[in-house]
């Protein structure tokens, strides 16, 4: 039973909640006590856009118990600048490559049992292409 | 600080032990330690493991290796440093008898992974990333590892196949030492037949799983008898960095284990060229080649140009691995560390057999867990 | 019916998922070769980490973010569905949280087989008409079930469409008032803990879909005083297109008037989400002024049924994704058993 942890991960499951540093401006994945770039602990909360491109990604052949295939992993080099890993929706591992734009979106990342608790969280999929002028 | 020194190493083989458990493992090693050290009783035991809890059911790990193995009442820790935690039970060895709280010390590395499932294995060893934004996210240690494998790749335009020769030099020296997991050796279009794990990372970039324990006896210069074969503990650090690969500034600079070879260098004052081996942590080809990059012994992105170049095998510039490695010997996670300097112990001893290199008076060991959030280093000297 | 005050459609969001699956792959296992064609020749299936929860969850932002309206301003979520991926536990309160609305806000999840989704647009305009909020979201969502080999099993898609009501001075679309209509028609339905529904095969049409969605259309045409004719769109719940085209030409509606908001032949039934996503459909295309007719259907059974006006805030309204573009990214699933586990239809355990 993990039910407590995961609740206290809703903002950034849900969210992808950061922090920005008011001192010096950075911007940090998950959040923690300080900044990591200036060691400030004058931190703001911060949800972020959800938008970057894949800084690298790899699909595994198999998974844990509770994670459905594909598995296919990421790190998302988000436009804020944090490094996010997590794994790739709506895309064939053959389409996926360096650079490609990702926008986060909420799926099922896990079930902690076959009739378990659902994990949702963030996930990436390539860019919506949304059709220009309608 | 007290100089330390080793004076007796023990292992099992590394393999599938379906006929012995922890208790038996640990105390084989401890007592095959013993034995060579000629010292029938110690002060303390510190037992380098990860996965007692998740994959054994067992915890207060130390406390039964001590009973197995005729130790009572000795004090005994287990050390959990992931897969760094057998390098971190000789370190904690160490400290102990260095900061004279303790004159004889053994530390084992010990894991006994056929127990488990590979799926609670797997489950187990990624319990060494961050659970919250890693694991729970379906990230595998092989997971990570291909993301950095992936990323060299690109950023260094190498191919999967020229990570060949870190598996190659490993098997070809595995050949050679009895207590190895794989005695055979593999080509590199082995190497690239190899079925993918977590592309682009393939079987044979992979260490395997299996069970071992190796274990070293370390004592004070008071207690250095005349007939021990000692080798020194000339130098021992630790390091870490962020838990998560995300937050890393770079993820191809191995910030843990450049810190704690960093370390080691300017406690001794030597250079990675006046080493004549390197232990380092091959559990993947990406590691090996991090590693070597980490520790100073090639500039960045050019670990690979070494390996090609030969100077990774026996009589090379750096060999590496010379009993095989966690590829070849095998990778009992939480023992690799203690393999590593048992097997250097070895070579410094002149007694590492086949794989004996003609010069061996100073090694570097080095031992990786969690994807580079902690390193332990080691200098030996004869 | 309605609102004691005026009350529209402030946002709205789509959401299909992006693979699809040909009827033909199905009926290569279940028929023999030469049986009829299939009602739709495809259908939507979601991937294998979506569900209500997931689907409503981007329908519900997009509608959110249409709307400009600040997400702790809305009163009311509720989600209409009848493939909620728990039994016991809301869908809405997972909705809520991660859109930013909750805590402050009525939410629950409503179950009325394929009029959920149109019972919660119901709700939205009472609550927001009777001033109790400012804003109530009401979402229509499914991933459908059938039994393997079921003549459902040909049509029953996924996805769905939310609606976020406000006030109608700050909606694209006021609401000119609504109907219900229902009687206890037993024409298909789960009961607790089974995996499939059961149906009345040819008693889901006449006595059912038809009775129920030519009543509830009547009456509001009356109640607006309006005829099919002034309506540039129609939209109704879509089991197959053959329904839509009977019941629009029942009512007077021509082909052209249903034609924006009849998705069935591309993606299947999406069960309480079909109706919805319709309307979503044409609200991606109507213009200022035009007038939409609504029609669900639920078995059960009962319809509800909505008059739109389209108003001038729908040329700003429509950023980000629209149905189209949904529809557009596709996916062929060309394996049964791929299939099967997408729709969660093969047990582990």
């Amino acid at each position: 039973m993990q039910l407590p942890r995961f609740h206290r991960l809703r903002s950034a499951y849900y969210h992808l909640e950061g922090q920005a540093c008011s001192a010096c401006g950075a911007v940090q994945f998950p959040a923690r006590r300080s900044c990591l770039a200036c060691r400030s602990e004058e931190l703001e909360r911060r949800p972020l856009s959800g938008r970057g491109t894949v800084f690298s990604y790899s699909e595994a052949v198999a998974g844990f118990e509770g994670f459905a295939p594909p598995h296919l992993m990421a790190l998302i080099e988000l436009e804020e600048g944090p490094m996010v890993a997590a794994q790739l929706s709506d895309v064939e591992p053959e389409e996926i490559e360096i650079g490609m734009e990702v926008e986060m979106v909420t799926r099922r990342i896990r079930e902690l049992a076959p009739q378990g608790y659902i994990v949702y969280g963030y996930r990436f999929r390539p860019r919506l292409e949304v059709e220009a002028g309608r | 600080m007290r100089d330390v020194f080793i004076i007796g190493v023990g292992q099992t083989p590394v393999g599938e032990h379906w006929d012995l458990g922890l208790r038996e493992l640990g105390a084989s090693a401890i007592d095959a330690a013993l034995k060579d050290a000629g010292v029938e009783s110690v002060d303390a035991l510190y037992v380098g493991n990860m996965l007692s809890g998740s994959v054994n059911g067992q915890e207060n790990l130390a406390t039964l290796l001590a009973d197995a193995a005729g130790l009572l009442p000795a004090e005994a820790f287990k050390i959990e440093a992931a897969c760094a935690s057998g390098g971190a039970a000789v370190r904690a060895a160490a400290l102990a008898v260095a900061a004279g709280a303790h004159d004889v010390a053994v530390a084992v590395g010990i894991e006994k992974m056929t127990d488990g499932l590979a799926s609670t294995v797997s489950a187990g060893l990624a319990t060494a990333s961050d659970q919250d934004y890693e694991a729970s996210h379906g990230f595998s240690f092989v997971a990570l590892s291909a993301l950095m494998m992936r990323r060299y790749m690109h950023e260094h335009g190498r191919s999967r196949e020229e990570f060949a020769p870190f598996a190659v030099n490993a098997h070809q020296n595995a050949v050679g030492n009895e207590n190895a997991m794989f005695r055979e050796p593999i080509s590199t279009e082995d190497f690239g037949r190899s079925p993918i794990v977590a592309s682009p990372i393939g079987v044979l970039d992979a260490a395997p799983v299996c069970d071992g324990a190796a274990a070293v006896v370390v004592c004070s210069r008071e207690r250095l008898g005349a007939d021990h074969e000692a080798v020194r503990i000339a130098a021992s650090a630790a390091a870490t960095d962020t838990i998560a690969l995300g937050p890393r500034g770079d993820i191809l600079t191995l910030e843990s284990a450049r810190h704690s070879a960093q370390r080691c260098f300017a406690a001794t004052g030597f250079k990675p060229e006046q080493m004549d081996l390197f232990e380092a942590h091959d559990a993947f080809t990406i590691i090996t080649a991090l590693s070597l990059e980490a520790c100073g012994f090639a500039p960045r992105g050019e670990a690979l140009r070494m390996a090609e170049n030969g100077c990774i095998a026996s009589g090379g510039c750096i060999p590496l691995s010379t009993a095989g490695g966690l590829k070849a010997r095998g990778h009992p996670v939480g023992a690799s560390g203690t393999y590593q300097i048992v097997e250097a112990s070895l070579q410094l001893r002149g007694r590492a057999g086949a794989n004996q290199l003609a010069k061996a008076g100073r090694a570097l060991t080095q031992s990786v867990g969690g994807h580079g959030s902690i390193a332990v280093s080691h200098i030996l000297e004869a | 019916m309605k609102a004691a005050r005026e009350v529209g459609i402030a946002g709205y969001g789509a959401y299909v998922p992006r693979y699809r699956v040909l009827t033909e792959t199905i009926s290569s296992t279940w028929r023999p070769r030469g049986a009829a064609a299939a009602a739709v020749a495809e259908k939507s299936v979601p991937g294998p980490d979506e569900d209500v929860v997931t689907m409503a969850i981007e329908a519900a932002r997009v509608a959110v973010g249409r709307a400009g309206f600040d997400p702790g301003a809305i009163g009311a979520v509720w989600v209409g569905s009848e493939s909620k991926p728990y039994a016991v536990k809301p869908s809405a309160t997972i909705v809520a949280e991660a859109v930013g609305i909750a805590p402050a806000v009525v939410a629950a999840d409503m179950e009325f087989a394929c009029k959920a989704g149109s019972e919660a647009m119901q709700a939205a305009v009472a609550f927001v008409g009777a001033g109790m909020v400012d804003g109530a979201l009401a979402i229509g969502m499914d991933t459908a079930q059938s039994k393997p080999g079921d003549a459902l099993e040909y049509t029953a898609g996924c996805g769905g469409a939310a609606f976020l009501f406000a006030a109608s001075d700050e909606s694209l679309a006021t609401v000119e008032a609504s109907v219900s209509h229902v009687t206890d028609t037993p024409d298909f339905f789960r009961r607790e803990g089974a995996a499939y529904p059961e149906h009345g095969g040819r008693f889901t049409g006449e006595p059912s879909y038809f009775r129920h969605s030519l009543a509830a259309s009547r009456r509001l045409l009356a109640e607006v005083g309006a005829e099919p004719g002034d309506f540039a769109h129609a939209v109704f719940h879509q089991p197959v297109p053959k329904f839509v085209t009977r019941i629009a030409a029942e009512l007077g509606f021509d082909a052209q008037q249903i034609e924006a908001g009849l998705l069935a032949p591309r993606m299947g039934n999406a069960y309480a989400g079909s109706s919805l996503l319709g309307l979503a459909a044409i609200l991606d295309i109507a213009r200022p002024g035009e007038r939409v007719f609504f029609c669900s259907y639920g078995s059960g059974a009962g319809s509800d049924a909505f008059a739109f006006r389209v108003t001038e805030r729908i040329r700003a309204r429509r950023e980000g994704p629209g149905v189209v573009d949904y529809l557009a990214r596709r996916r062929e699933i060309d394996d049964y058993g791929h299939y099967l586990r997408l729709q969660r239809k093969i047990r582990r355990s």
